[in-house]
């Protein structure tokens, strides 16, 4: 979806202020809205694409107002809500009302911490050989999906270079919409700056992008 | 997808508000049995203490002490890392890009906030925030220069926008002055940012 999540090349959001010694957290609340996301995920009440989905179609007021762990806790709730797990009178009332739904690995309890430590594998066999070789010339589709897509805006319709190959992965426009994992190529594809943003960029700079086969056509 | 509820309210009662609501939800995701809450005070104190950039520098001095591993976390980083024992297990994907004297790299995640957690810990706000995930791709130098990094002209910058589920960690170039240094000597020089590409390893003798 063309939402204000996708902001490659957006100006007039300032500079970038890094803060000394960050904390790991800036309150207590932000750590139990990252436990539960990662608590809740696996769990299988709901896979990583599915919640970037939710973050990116909050109101673009709000995506835009609200910190880090405020956007995540407000996908995790509607998401909750939506997918069946809570509902919106147990959400006011801040108490369980109705029975659990079932999830598809259980309730996460101690013994299921350590799984959520290490990174999930999202390389898939692959279903059919793929379509291009490092170093073919390929241009990013001029597609606007409303739905959740990993192709930013600010490459479409350009042409780059294919420079890696990372083998079949899980194809996130359809995951996050549960719609299977449909495995897809998965290539590292570079643009230079002055195709990306002509005269307007900076011609020492490259940009890659990692880009889904669906997202490629030959050049 | 249905409608959102949100409320907008000043920053003093936000905070309360969302402190409130997200004790609410744990109490029901609680209740309903779906999490226990020993669980999710694991995940916070796992995160507090098994993930940082400490992991991360020490495959960056590894590097720069051992031209075969070098060789090796450049072809397949995640494969390299896991003969480590001693860096945190790292999942899938991580991809290990080097700095040289003709290009400087420089991460980012325009769309959401990929970071290579293991590497690095959690990322930092700036790196999740608008003007970071804005300005990487068309302005790389205008950000280098937000953190006091200037770039000579005649280095490329290369920006690697993190759309999927592949993870970058900048190899950062050694820094001169630190012939026969050791792993944990070297280590001790590898800064977050660095590893990121908005900076450089600290250098023998500079001030931290």
């Amino acid at each position: 979806m063309n939402g204000v999540h996708d902001m490659g090349g957006m100006d007039g959001f300032g500079k970038v202020e890094p803060e000394p010694n960050e904390p790991m957290f800036h309150a207590d609340w932000e750590s139990r809205v990252l436990a539960m996301v990662r608590a809740m995920g696996a769990a299988g009440a709901f896979n990583i694409d599915t919640s970037r989905f939710y973050r990116e179609t909050l109101p673009p007021d709000v995506y835009l107002s609200s910190s880090y762990y405020k956007k995540w806790f407000l996908g995790l709730e509607e998401m909750l809500i939506e997918k069946g797990y809570l509902t919106r009178e147990e959400v006011a009332a801040g108490h369980a009302m109705q029975p659990a739904k079932a999830l598809k690995h259980g309730k996460f309890d101690l013994a299921n911490v350590e799984r959520v430590m290490v990174r999930g594998k999202f390389a898939r066999p692959a279903p059919a050989p793929a379509k291009f070789n490092i170093g073919d010339r390929v241009r990013a589709k001029n597609i606007h999906p409303a739905t959740h897509t990993r192709l930013p805006r600010y490459v479409r319709g350009h042409v780059g270079v294919v420079e890696l190959n990372h083998g079949c992965h899980v194809f996130p426009d359809s995951a996050a919409m549960e719609l299977g994992e449909n495995p897809q190529w998965l290539y590292t594809v570079v643009f230079e700056g002055s195709d990306l943003w002509g005269a307007d960029g900076d011609p020492t700079s490259k940009v890659s992008i990692d880009a889904f086969e669906p997202y490629l056509d030959p050049a | 997808m249905s409608e959102h509820h949100h409320d907008h309210d000043h920053d003093h009662s936000e905070l309360s508000e969302t402190e409130l609501r997200v004790r609410a939800l744990e109490t029901i995701l609680t209740e309903k049995g779906y999490v226990e809450p020993a669980a999710l005070d694991a995940i916070i104190q796992a995160y507090e203490t098994r993930i940082g950039p400490h992991n991360g520098a020490r495959v960056v001095a590894k590097a720069w002490t051992d031209p075969a591993f070098r060789q090796a976390l450049l072809e397949d980083g995640s494969k390299a890392i896991g003969t480590l024992g001693h860096v945190s297990r790292v999942g899938d994907h991580l991809v290990v890009v080097e700095n040289t004297p003709q290009r400087h790299n420089m991460v980012v995640c325009t769309l959401c906030s990929c970071y290579p957690w293991e590497m690095l810990g959690l990322p930092p706000v700036w790196y999740k925030a608008a003007p970071y995930r804005s300005r990487a791709v068309k302005d790389p130098r205008g950000v280098l220069a937000d953190f006091g990094v200037a770039l000579p002209r005649d280095i490329e910058v290369r920006v690697w926008d993190s759309t999927a589920e592949t993870r970058f960690l900048v190899l950062p170039m050694r820094p001169e002055g630190t012939e026969g240094w050791s792993e944990e000597q070297l280590a001790e020089l590898v800064t977050r940012d660095s590893m990121i590409g908005t900076g450089f390893p600290k250098t023998p003798g500079a001030p931290s």
